[in-house]
């Protein structure tokens, strides 16, 4: 348990430093949302600056960054000026739709990616193993902007998938059976992309942990005792091959993240992506800095259920 | 010595194509900002060897575009008017590497028939040229960006390892700070601070300057391990026996050791840096247009009709994958052989 206290204080100092990071470059950064009002004749200069001390935008930096951690303790993560709302519905809403892109290409990535990298590291050298790592090599080389493109033009051409957004127009019309399918319809394109980034990587991965403990002398021992290969190499090495893959798990959830702002906003899926990006052209402020906070947030999630896995797996980090 | 072989020849792959978009001014039959109103989004030249009569010709010609009549947008070939393809000709001026004025061209064609050989774009501008200039600019972004990344990162990678204590402690809560990150947030969110109208120049070095310093922290990191096995190492306490200075130390004995590793270290940068550029240019928070870069130049296929109707306004893709691919084969020749070394 003393594991798990220190791992959740060490996040949640992260997430203070990222925060203190966030304001500290807003705090630096040049124009603000009110430089447009600024701008128009109809709207007096007392007006601008009213709303600007409505905001709390008039006061010095330190007193800014409480005011926004009291709204943070509110649940309202700021005021977002462009929706004249605060800012965490709006993120939450977002928030909940990447999860659902990220999570289903998480799956899917490691379902394909386990029984591929094992049969690979079983036939090391073999033709089968040689076109996979060629073929591995080849997605890497492919950047995820272009490969998104692709698929829209591909969808564009061919009409088999829809060409952006979550649901289709007539989405409350329906009934649940069809709600579902339309989702997945809108998904699958999104998540073919985000899986064409990952899946070299974490095949890559799987089948050079597989290599190295086949290598090892229990593995030879049990395959002595006449142990089934399939058993063998599921039963046996797969487990033990298991841990730096957990890790792997943690980590890959910030590239897929990364992965996955690019795609929404390349294929209008209304995740954090278009969001934040919107914000940032806006210049609202307090919807840019949810969203990182956001952002890392999940990667600390990512990271704090590949140590509970870690805990669960391994006996040695429970001994520790 | 075969695993010598394959370095060389991928070094020497990558060396061409870098060669190729250095020498832009030169393959180049056109300038990026030369338009052609009267041919927007006309198709890539098609080059023929065998004319009407099936003559077969060594030199390649085409026929130049015609707009089909009543149509907007299609075009045809005009059969009765043949172009050959001019090797070396004298064409549009140009600097070579930015300096000495040049005017020879690979190839071009008399004018005033335009040889398209990827096609043109909305405003009837070559392509072909835009891609190899505006790889200028995406290359140089992600290797002087990578260079940023390096330097910082051997610089606080070998304070940390080097003097320890609270210097390390402080350091390295930092590079966990910004390694915690998604990097590709932290990049937007430090645009997002920075002022949005700004000239294409203003834009290339702010670019450079921030996703190279974010990225830091990678191999700040790799640097401290090695600085820290090597400053124990018997020959390091020698050497400081005989009164050597820190500096001299990190110089001669402890900062070469970290070499094999940056290199590949960067060989892994360079082609994400160049994503980068590419993926901020393309959000139009990057370098903008009439500049060329390759990032400004996917960026078209953000309206639909282009996207529907243009396929080779996709190509300039092809060569950030010919790019990736080199890259990729580089990171990994080099993982081998210095991991053979340094372990």
């Amino acid at each position: 348990m003393r594991y798990f206290a220190r791992r959740l204080l060490h996040g949640v100092f992260l997430l203070f430093g990222v925060s203190v990071l966030s304001f500290l470059f807003a705090s630096l950064a040049p124009g603000s949302f009110f430089d447009e009002m600024r701008m128009n004749p109809q709207i007096s200069p007392q007006t601008v600056a009213a709303l600007r001390a409505q905001f709390g935008l008039d006061q010095p930096l330190p007193v800014r960054y409480v005011l926004w951690l009291q709204s943070v303790l509110h649940g309202e993560l700021g005021f977002s000026f462009a929706y004249n709302s605060p800012a965490a519905p709006l993120l939450f809403v977002r928030a909940r739709n990447t999860l659902a892109l990220t999570a289903s290409a998480t799956l899917l990535a490691w379902l394909i990616a386990i029984p591929v990298g094992v049969w690979t590291a079983a036939r090391k050298g073999s033709s089968a193993d040689r076109v996979t790592s060629a073929s591995t090599a080849v997605m890497l080389g492919v950047p995820d902007l272009l490969l998104a493109l692709g698929l829209l033009l591909l969808a564009v051409r061919t009409g088999w998938f829809p060409t952006g957004g979550m649901v289709s127009p007539s989405f409350e019309a329906m009934r649940f059976g069809q709600k579902v399918k339309d989702v997945a319809a809108h998904l699958a394109l999104p998540v073919v992309a985000l899986l064409a980034g990952t899946l070299p990587v974490l095949v890559r991965h799987v089948r050079a942990a597989m290599i190295e403990v086949l290598d090892s002398t229990f593995i030879r021992a049990a395959r002595g005792h006449g142990i089934p290969r399939q058993r063998l190499l599921f039963r046996y090495a797969l487990p033990a091959a298991a841990n730096p893959l957990i890790s792997l798990f943690g980590f890959s959830v910030g590239t897929l993240l990364s992965a996955s702002l690019l795609i929404e906003v390349v294929m209008s899926w209304p995740g954090l992506g278009p969001l934040f990006l919107e914000a940032i052209l806006a210049r609202d402020l307090y919807l840019v800095i949810g969203g990182v906070m956001l952002s890392t947030l999940f990667l600390l999630a990512g990271n704090f259920l590949s140590d509970v896995l870690l805990y669960i797996g391994d006996p040695r980090i429970r001994a520790q | 010595m075969q695993r010598r072989k394959k370095l060389e020849g991928i070094v020497l792959v990558l060396a061409a194509l870098h060669g190729v978009v250095l020498g832009a001014g030169f393959f180049a039959p056109y300038d990026t900002a030369a338009q052609n109103r009267a041919l927007p989004f006309a198709h890539p030249t098609r080059l023929h060897f065998a004319d009407a009569r099936r003559k077969i010709h060594l030199r390649p010609f085409f026929y130049p575009w015609v707009p089909r009549a009543g149509v907007y947008g299609e075009y045809e070939e005009n059969r009765s008017r043949p172009c050959p393809v001019r090797f070396f000709v004298k064409g549009t001026p140009y600097r070579i590497a930015g300096w000495l004025p040049a005017r020879l061209h690979l190839f071009g064609a008399d004018e005033p028939a335009r040889i398209f050989l990827l096609g043109s774009d909305g405003y009837g501008r070559d392509l072909f040229s835009r891609v190899l200039y505006g790889g200028q600019i995406s290359l140089l972004a992600g290797l002087l960006a990578t260079g940023i990344s390096i330097g910082l990162g051997l610089l606080l990678g070998a304070l940390a390892g080097f003097y320890g204590g609270w210097l390390d402690e402080i350091l390295m809560r930092g590079a966990e700070l910004f390694l915690a990150l998604p990097w590709l947030y932290l990049l937007f969110a430090i645009r997002a601070f920075l002022p949005l109208q700004i000239s294409p120049a203003q834009a290339f070095l702010l670019l450079i300057v921030v996703i190279g310093g974010i990225g830091w922290a990678r191999p700040a990191r790799l640097v401290r391990g090695v600085v820290l096995s090597a400053r124990e190492r018997d020959y390091v306490k020698a050497a400081r026996g005989f009164g050597a200075s820190d500096i001299y130390l990190l110089r001669r004995h402890v900062l070469p050791q970290t070499f094999g590793l940056l290199l590949t270290q960067a060989a892994i940068l360079v082609p994400q840096y160049i994503l980068a550029e590419v993926t901020l240019s393309f959000l139009g928070l990057g370098v903008s247009e009439p500049v060329p870069s390759w990032g400004n130049m996917l960026a078209n296929l953000q309206h639909y009709d282009v996207l529907a109707s243009y396929w080779w306004m996709y190509l300039p893709g092809l060569l950030l994958v010919l790019f990736f691919l080199g890259y990729s084969a580089l990171a990994s020749a080099l993982h081998e052989r210095v991991g053979a070394v340094i372990i």
